[in-house]
């Protein structure tokens, strides 16, 4: 019995070391982020670095500015949310309510495929595809765009959305829905009037959960959006913050400014992130709580 | 992204490195410059035939090369610009191993074929921005450059006295993905390293001369830059390092240096 008791013991340490250490990765990256972040913030002034319109890293006299990067950022994003949300939204209801069993495995199927295919993929086929279509239909000298990386962004958001959308609608409990039907609502007024409002959370959590991969993409928009730090415009090349480290990491030399000032810009990019975690948690605490 | 697994390698290749120190010969490591990814391969390949010593090349890019030899996480460094005061004055010593020709690249569709570094120049600074201005047809020009920090760019830049001036309309991370846009892109024009152009993009003369080993030797191709080799100067490199070195700068490596593209220095 007491051997039992102390095998227990020694498995539930094991486990709690386990978990300790992804909260151990989470702080280390959390403090490194902020140690190395800081200092240029320190040297460049917050002012100037979050609301500076310039970005000139390598020039003579360096500006770093990075309004330009947060602002392509969220646009990027919200433009992404814009087109892959109303999509992945419709397709979870019709996937978790109208769809016959054989249709929703297919669609299953090829949504989580749409899920497992690389960024660079995505990055390689926008780079390919569309981006000359771009230049083409709208006659534009290049097609490298902020257009071209929401549509891509758009794409690699809808597995999320459809996937967490379907498993919210799927756990709207079949009484409510059977009530509506025999008070005499049509199928389609059940969906949208019983079966999303039970949803609401998790749809929202989704909805969150798209916007954080969004903001968080590097690769596939480093080869569709052309990476030139200009104020964000649906036609111009731009550079988000995700791109904006990325692309000068590798060559910055070590200790300079510019280097740190890249760490700077991961440090917003991370709070971005955790403000979109804390979102996500509310929308989920709040479901669990009804 | 690219960047960051790259470093990851690095990382694991390093671990590696050090993990089979304990074997009977050391390796070579070397680190930095992707632009110089063929002709350091292929030095690599010939010397571990010729001595049975393994020589390894991590493309990070000249400045984390640099840095590697400085914290001593490699032999010899690779970098495709010059060393810069700064660096020098921190201990580094630079050998050059060859020169590389810049080619201008444009879409085989362009009827343009000839452009003079001034003209180059004025293109990239946005002075000229239209390709009639030139001699080409009706159509705004499309820069595409390469990111803040590339020995490309660097190299570009400082040749064609366009320094912190370009007015980029793309700014991409890789000398491959700069050949796909401007093959892709009827009025695109950019710029990459002469042994890595490949039949999709056109090569323009310059000042009316071809881009070729011989016009590169002879200096009469202007848009060209240094492969350095970059060493501690006050710490003695590795016995098959030294050896390495040796070989690689001596008169029998010079075949091996222009078979890939560049051309040797010595």
């Amino acid at each position: 019995m007491k051997k039992n008791r102390l095998f227990e013991n020694i498995v539930h340490g094991i486990f709690l070391i386990l978990g300790l250490i992804t909260v151990g990765c989470v702080l280390l990256i959390t403090v490194y982020l902020i140690i190395s972040g800081l200092p240029a913030i320190k040297e460049i002034g917050l002012f100037n670095f979050l609301f500076g319109k310039e970005w000139a890293s390598t020039a003579a006299e360096p500006k770093y500015g990075i309004l330009p990067f947060i602002l392509t950022s969220v646009y990027g994003t919200a433009g992404a949310i814009l087109i892959g949300v109303p999509i992945g939204f419709f397709a979870a209801v019709f996937l978790s309510k109208v769809a016959n069993k054989t249709v929703r495995g297919i669609i299953e199927a090829a949504v989580n495929l749409l899920a497992g295919i690389p960024s660079v993929v995505y990055g390689l086929v926008g780079m390919l595809v569309l981006v000359p279509a771009i230049r083409e239909i709208f006659h534009v000298p290049d097609g490298a765009s902020l257009l071209a990386a929401i549509i891509v962004l758009a794409i690699m958001i809808l597995p999320n959305i459809i996937k967490v959308s379907v498993t919210a609608l799927d756990a709207v409990p079949k009484e409510y829905e059977d009530a509506s039907l025999a008070l005499g609502a049509t199928p389609t007024e059940t969906f949208f009037k019983v079966s999303v409002p039970a949803a609401k959370s998790g749809i929202a959590a989704a909805v969150v959960l798209g916007v954080g991969r969004a903001i968080g993409e590097a690769m596939a928009i480093m080869m569709v959006a052309g990476n030139v730090a200009n104020m964000p415009s649906l036609f111009e090349s731009v550079r988000f913050l995700t791109t904006a480290v990325a692309s000068e990491m590798a060559y910055s030399s070590p200790g300079s400014l510019q280097r740190n000032a890249l760490f700077s810009i991961a440090l917003v990019l991370f709070l971005f992130i955790m403000l979109i975690n804390a979102t996500l948690n509310f929308f989920l605490k709040r479901d669990k709580e009804k | 992204m690219k960047k960051i697994i790259s470093l990851l390698a690095v990382a694991i290749l390093l671990v590696c490195v050090l993990a089979g120190c304990g074997s009977n010969k050391e390796a070579v490591a070397t680190d930095g410059s992707t632009s110089m990814n063929k002709v350091i391969s292929a030095l690599g390949e010939a010397f571990q035939a010729d001595t049975g010593i393994t020589v390894t090349y991590n493309a990070t890019g000249s400045g984390a090369g640099i840095q590697a030899v400085q914290e001593g996480r490699c032999d010899i460094g690779l970098s495709s610009r010059d060393l810069k005061d700064e660096e020098k004055a921190s201990g580094l010593e630079g050998k050059i191993l060859a020169y590389d020709g810049i080619a201008i690249i444009v879409n085989p569709q362009n009827p343009v074929s000839d452009l003079n570094l001034e003209t180059i120049a004025k293109i990239y600074t946005g002075e000229i921005t239209n390709w009639k201005e030139v001699g080409g047809d009706d159509a705004e020009i499309v820069l595409i450059g390469r990111e803040a920090g590339s020995g490309t760019r660097d190299g570009f830049e400082s040749i064609t006295d366009t320094k912190d001036k370009c007015q980029y309309r793309q700014e991409l991370t890789s000398t491959g993905d700069v050949i796909t846009t401007v093959a892709s892109n009827p009025n695109a024009i950019g710029y990459a390293s002469l042994a890595s152009v490949k039949d999709t993009v056109k090569a323009l003369t310059v000042n009316g001369v071809t881009p070729s080993e011989e016009t590169i030797k002879d200096g009469s191709y202007v848009v060209q830059r240094p492969f350095v080799l970059v060493t501690k100067k006050d710490t003695k490199l590795s016995e098959s390092a030294q050896k390495f070195f040796d070989y690689i700068t001596s008169e029998s490596a010079r075949e091996i240096i222009s078979d890939s593209g560049v051309v040797p220095a010595n």
